[in-house]
């Protein structure tokens, strides 16, 4: 299965995929309304508890920006505040040279996790979104890399559109990635080339910290960054899981 | 899909609970600025920190007073970080200094608990973000009750012997500017805490001992520190 969190006249609904009888997608509420997609205002999937990212989990990626191979996974956190829906805009701001998406396998967890084998991993697991993670490398100082000022910025996780079930997922071990800017393919692959996969990600984490349902691990992004402007469509897509929509916009909308 | 209720912690003034999530700004302190001199300069770092370096604590971390802390197998001290934490009362985007503190409910005291590490290159999350590694507490006491959160003694006792005295007047950045500073680039939310710099060096605590953080005017934090399971 897969559900959103729409809000629509006046209340926050859970809302299924369902084609419009015109062929356009839509989305079907609880209550039996169905609407367009672009009658709802998209919240992020669920509630998120803690927001743990993955750096440099592709080795194609990790090439990209010249970085030694690392002993250990190189994991950040992310605080809630970053987090925005389908079809939302996320402030470049003025000056910036290098903005950047990144699209990613967002991991849900449905149960706690504390010192989980990565055999037992997947019993964890709720479901999966996509996510894209947009970066301002301007930020990047080399003090906790990478600092919350390039990484945490309002609006700057997007996370949706479905909560898709871990039931409808047969191998996060092999699903592509791609990512588009104004219908432009920029950034594609698969998530069989992880360096660290989601069993051994929950594994790993668990062995240190208690995981709770909830929350979410960004599993990192594969090579084909490029920067975005003010006004660009930035569509991120991963198989069967739909399709992830965002707007970059410039200060003014925010009165800076 | 529901949260797990934060840790609650007495608060008598609005939002009335923490959201569970503590920020911590590291080098705030110029004392631990200052430890770290002309290396700040050198690889990796190459240059002294320009905008707040903030890290998180999440929500496994956060513990009341009087909970005990746990210290990991293979570990043989911990770091007890003391700091004032600034508990958010009202959303804060892009504050101006001189408004900055009226977004503050009140304070509370933070052991931000640490396995000790050297480099402050990549962020240590193994290190920071053990469970129960966030003692809180014991208290909100609200804003209007301390005159100046800039100027606070920080007394850390271990088994009832005093070991460190530091004061919120030494910050980098003061806490109104930190604020400023900081909602520069995100939001902080109605019951975030921001936890504004540990002093330089940090007490070191092993198994079986006492911690006991005062700050003037707010309380007394008390965790012992205890042997976690193999």
């Amino acid at each position: 299965m897969r559900l959103a969190r729409v809000a629509c006249a006046g209340a926050i609904h859970a809302a299924q995929p369902q084609q419009l009888a015109d062929g356009r997608s839509g989305v079907l509420l609880t209550d039996g309304r169905t609407l367009a997609e672009e009658e709802v205002v998209w919240l992020p999937p669920l509630e998120v508890g803690t927001i743990i990212a993955l750096g440099l989990n592709y080795a194609e990626h990790a090439q990209e920006f010249a970085s030694g191979k690392s002993e250990e996974p190189l994991i950040f956190l992310k605080g809630r505040g970053t987090v925005l829906g389908h079809r939302g805009v996320t402030r470049r701001p003025a000056g910036v040279k290098y903005m950047h998406y990144e699209c990613e396998l967002a991991v849900v967890m449905g149960r706690s996790a504390r010192g989980v084998r990565r055999s037992d991993a997947f019993q964890h697991i709720a479901g999966y979104c996509i996510a894209n993670d947009y970066a301002i490398r301007d930020y990047l100082e080399n003090w906790y890399r990478p600092n919350l000022r390039v990484k945490n910025r309002d609006g700057a996780t997007v996370l949706g559109p479905w909560l898709v079930d871990a039931a409808d997922i047969a191998d996060p071990g092999n699903l592509d990635l791609c990512t588009y800017v104004n219908g432009k393919l920029v950034q594609q692959g698969n998530t069989r080339d992880m360096i660290t996969d989601v069993p051994s990600l929950v594994e790993y984490l668990s062995s240190f910290m208690t995981l709770t349902a909830g929350d979410v691990i960004l599993t990192g992004t594969p090579k084909g960054v490029v920067n975005v402007d003010v006004g660009d469509e930035v569509v991120c897509e991963i198989d069967g899981m739909g399709r992830l929509q965002n707007t970059i916009v410039g200060d003014q909308l925010f009165g800076r | 899909m529901r949260l797990s209720p934060c840790i609650a912690i007495a608060m008598e003034v609005p939002p009335y609970r923490l959201s569970g999530t503590v920020y911590g700004a590291l080098l705030n302190h110029r004392t631990a600025l200052q430890a770290l001199g002309d290396s700040m300069d050198q690889p990796p770092y190459r240059a002294a920190p320009q905008a707040p370096v903030l890290y998180i604590k999440p929500r496994n971390t956060l513990a009341a007073s009087g909970e005990p802390v746990l210290v990991p197998s293979g570990v043989t001290e911990l770091e007890v970080g003391a700091s004032l934490g600034l508990v958010i009362g009202r959303p804060s985007c892009n504050l101006a200094e001189d408004h900055a503190l009226e977004h503050v409910a009140g304070y509370l005291i933070v052991n931000d608990v640490s396995v000790p590490h050297s480099s402050y290159y990549r962020p240590s999350v193994p290190c920071k973000a053990r469970d129960g590694f966030c003692p809180l507490g014991p208290r909100v006491v609200p804003r209007a009750a301390i005159a100046n959160p800039d100027n606070l003694t920080i007394r850390v006792y271990l088994d009832g012997k005093l070991r460190e005295t530091a004061s919120t007047a030494q910050l980098v950045r003061p806490v109104a500017k930190l604020l400023a500073d900081v909602t520069d680039f995100m939001t902080l939310s109605p019951g975030d805490v921001l936890a504004v710099g540990v002093a330089y060096p940090a007490p070191r605590v092993r198994a079986g001992q006492r911690v006991w953080i005062e700050i003037d005017g707010i309380g007394r934090l008390e965790n012992t520190f205890m042997d976690g399971p193999v």
